[in-house]
């Protein structure tokens, strides 16, 4: 028998999505173990999350401390670790969000668990615990077998495990803050919004999302110039952003704005989890990369494999005939 | 102040046909190219602006096989002091796709813990394991602070006041204590080019090899493992355009154009 527990995560007053994903997921696999399913909810003025949380778990273990209020990984990790310290074997499972990515390994170094982050399936194969993932930037999908499987920590990509509701009623539990005051050693100081911008691409019908296969800032020229052509904004991915080349409000992604126009052209993206849960709820996405295996296919309607400084300038020029 | 940068030498992959090799659990690497991997260069740059701001030494730390002293080298001709690099080629060439992040993390954690250190900068991601984790496990086994997905610092020491990118857009500010390990954010700085003259001085640089069994490290066990890699599964897969360019842009063209997309 094992335990799963799963970290419900909250920002700002309200729980974030993957919480339930991490919940649907764990009951399934605290059903096959034989054992109880935990949602682990830490923060202040908690009790407005429980009824939303009670269908998903079998009991749902509540550290109430206002020093809690905001995510801080290392008062998140002192807490964990005195939850966990007293169970024989169990599995947690968290996000691979900013916060899971910022906690999840070093709490696995103080646990003695093993860990593998980011996946996207969880499987049991004669005992072992094997969790699937992509690896290199998506191109191939690794089965990692988790060694040490009576203490171990899997982080969850969002979006893998579709929540279901289920009819448990969780039951309720305190478990006593361990805090004496937030770790002197690291204190969260507060959220920075992000800016507007000009342009809001989220309103957008038709966005071109251009990657770093445009290769210098002037050939961005190129893009507007189609963008222009078919009543459409410029969008595009984070190197475009690091580089300076466009602002941080054109990003398409999990750390910039999530889109969802009737038609998104991704040209010379790859398709980086990242990008792509920023803009695969678009209605059609047309695809144009040189690399017939670049990611960005299996989530496009449409795709062409060639050069896009080939294939843009004819394109633009043909779309222009056909609003003529 | 004393900083530390740890760099990974990765294959660049998102231009590249990946295959697996005959073990199954790692890639054939001869035809790829590999370079600093792409969030390093951005921790490498930072340490260097704060050298540069308040004094100190940087010191680039890599560990792997002897491909990686031209990443170092590269590392010093940016302006890095010394560099370290930790030789895991006596482990045995079916060894070293097995590594996982807490033995390298081990493996950096016991040649830090000899240097004198206030700041240890990683990337936030290896892109070629996608992992996010060899950082913050550093940090813990140091028992020291740290902050990941960190996209801007300012040392007020002994603290420091960073941001940490949440999602969206969302940023997170926060005070540290130093000796703090921040994990960096791609775009925190604009990262430099080396000149030719610092490239060809760094040719002569010596790199500082600690060997794996040398270095003394009690836990060997190894924690996650890779059992296999394949190619994703077929699923849904776009409708690509066959002809020459004129014709899938008519293609393309025709289709916008039958859907009323624009
Ligand atoms: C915590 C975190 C958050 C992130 N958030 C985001 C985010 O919000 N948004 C985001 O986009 N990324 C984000 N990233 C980065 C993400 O992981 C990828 O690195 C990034 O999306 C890659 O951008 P790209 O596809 O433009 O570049 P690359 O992956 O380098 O791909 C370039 C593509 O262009 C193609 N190409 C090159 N030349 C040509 C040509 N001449 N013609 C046609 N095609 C060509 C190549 O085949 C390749 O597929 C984040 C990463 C992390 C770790
Ligand atoms: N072999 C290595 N040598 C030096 N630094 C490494 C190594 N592997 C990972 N790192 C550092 O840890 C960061 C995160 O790696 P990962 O946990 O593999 O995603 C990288 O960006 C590097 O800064």
């Amino acid at each position: 028998m094992k335990n799963v527990f799963a970290l419900v995560e909250h920002r700002q007053d309200k729980i974030r999505d993957i919480s339930y994903e991490l919940l649907t997921k764990g009951q399934e696999l605290a059903t096959l173990y034989g054992g109880e399913l935990t949602a682990l909810l830490l923060g202040n003025e908690l009790t407005k999350f429980i009824d939303s949380l009670k269908p998903y778990a079998h009991r749902i273990m509540i550290v109430e401390d206002a020093k809690l209020k905001d995510f801080n990984a290392e008062s998140y990790q002192i807490v964990l670790s005195n939850i966990l310290k007293q169970e024989q074997d169990f599995l947690l499972l968290m996000g691979h969000t900013a916060s899971g990515m910022d906690l999840g390994a070093s709490l696995s170094v103080e646990l003695g668990a093993s860990i593998a982050t980011d996946c996207t399936g969880i499987e049991i194969e004669n005992d072992n615990i094997i969790a699937i993932r992509q690896m290199y930037e998506g191109k191939l999908l690794a089965k990692v077998n988790l060694n040490i499987k009576a203490k171990s920590i899997i982080t969850i990509r969002e979006g893998s495990f579709p929540p279901q509701v289920s009819n448990l009623s969780a039951k309720v539990l305190d478990f006593t803050s361990p805090l004496t005051a937030e770790p002197s050693y690291r204190r969260f100081v507060e959220y920075i919004e992000a800016p507007l911008g000009e342009v809001d691409i989220t309103k957008s019908d038709i966005i071109i999302g251009i990657g770093r296969g445009i290769k210098e800032k002037e050939n961005l020229l190129l893009v507007e110039e189609l963008a222009k052509t078919i009543g459409g904004i410029v969008g595009c991915s984070r190197p475009i952003v690091d580089a300076g080349w466009l602002p941080k409000d054109r990003q398409v992604g999990s750390s910039g704005k999530t889109v969802k126009p009737k038609l998104y052209i991704a040209i010379g993206i790859s398709g980086a989890f990242q990008h792509i849960s920023g803009m695969k709820g678009a209605e059609t996405i047309i695809a144009i990369n040189k690399d017939p295996n670049a990611p960005i296919f299996s989530e496009a309607d449409y795709g062409i494999v060639d050069d896009l400084f080939k294939v843009v300038p004819i394109l633009k020029n043909k779309l222009t005939a056909m609003k003529a | 102040m004393n900083i530390v940068v740890c760099i990974k030498r990765v294959p660049e992959t998102s231009e590249s046909e990946i295959k697996v090799d005959e073990s199954g659990k790692d890639i054939i690497k001869t035809r790829l190219t590999f370079d600093i991997n792409e969030s390093d260069n951005y921790a490498l740059e930072e340490a260097i602006l704060i050298k540069e701001k308040l004094g100190g030494t940087v010191t680039a730390i890599s560990c792997g096989s002897p491909d990686n002293d031209a990443t170092l080298r590269m590392a010093i001709a940016k302006g890095a002091d010394t560099a370290i690099r930790i030789d895991t080629a006596d482990l045995g060439e079916e060894v070293q796709p097995q590594i996982d992040s807490f033995k390298i993390a081990q493996l950096l954690k016991t040649a830090i813990s000899k240097l004198e250190f206030d700041i240890i900068l990683t990337g936030c991601m290896a892109k070629d394991d996608g992992y996010s984790q060899v950082g913050q496990m550093v940090a813990e086994l140091l028992g020291i602070p740290h902050a990941a997905l960190v996209t801007e610092i300012k040392i007020d020491a002994p603290k420091a006041r960073a941001k940490r990118e949440l999602e969206a857009g969302l940023l997170e500010v926060l005070d540290i204590t130093l000796p703090a390990l921040f994990t960096i954010q791609t775009g925190i700085n604009e990262p430099r080019y080396a000149s030719l003259i610092a490239i060809r001085r760094a040719a002569a640089k010596e790199i500082k090899i600690l060997k794996w069994n040398e270095l003394g490290m009690q836990d060997t066990e190894l924690r996650a493992t890779i059992e296999s890699l394949f190619p994703p599964p077929i699923g849904k897969r776009a409708e690509i355009l066959q002809g020459t360019t004129d014709e899938t842009a008519t293609k393309l063209t025709n289709i916008v154009k039958e859907k009323g997309l624009i």
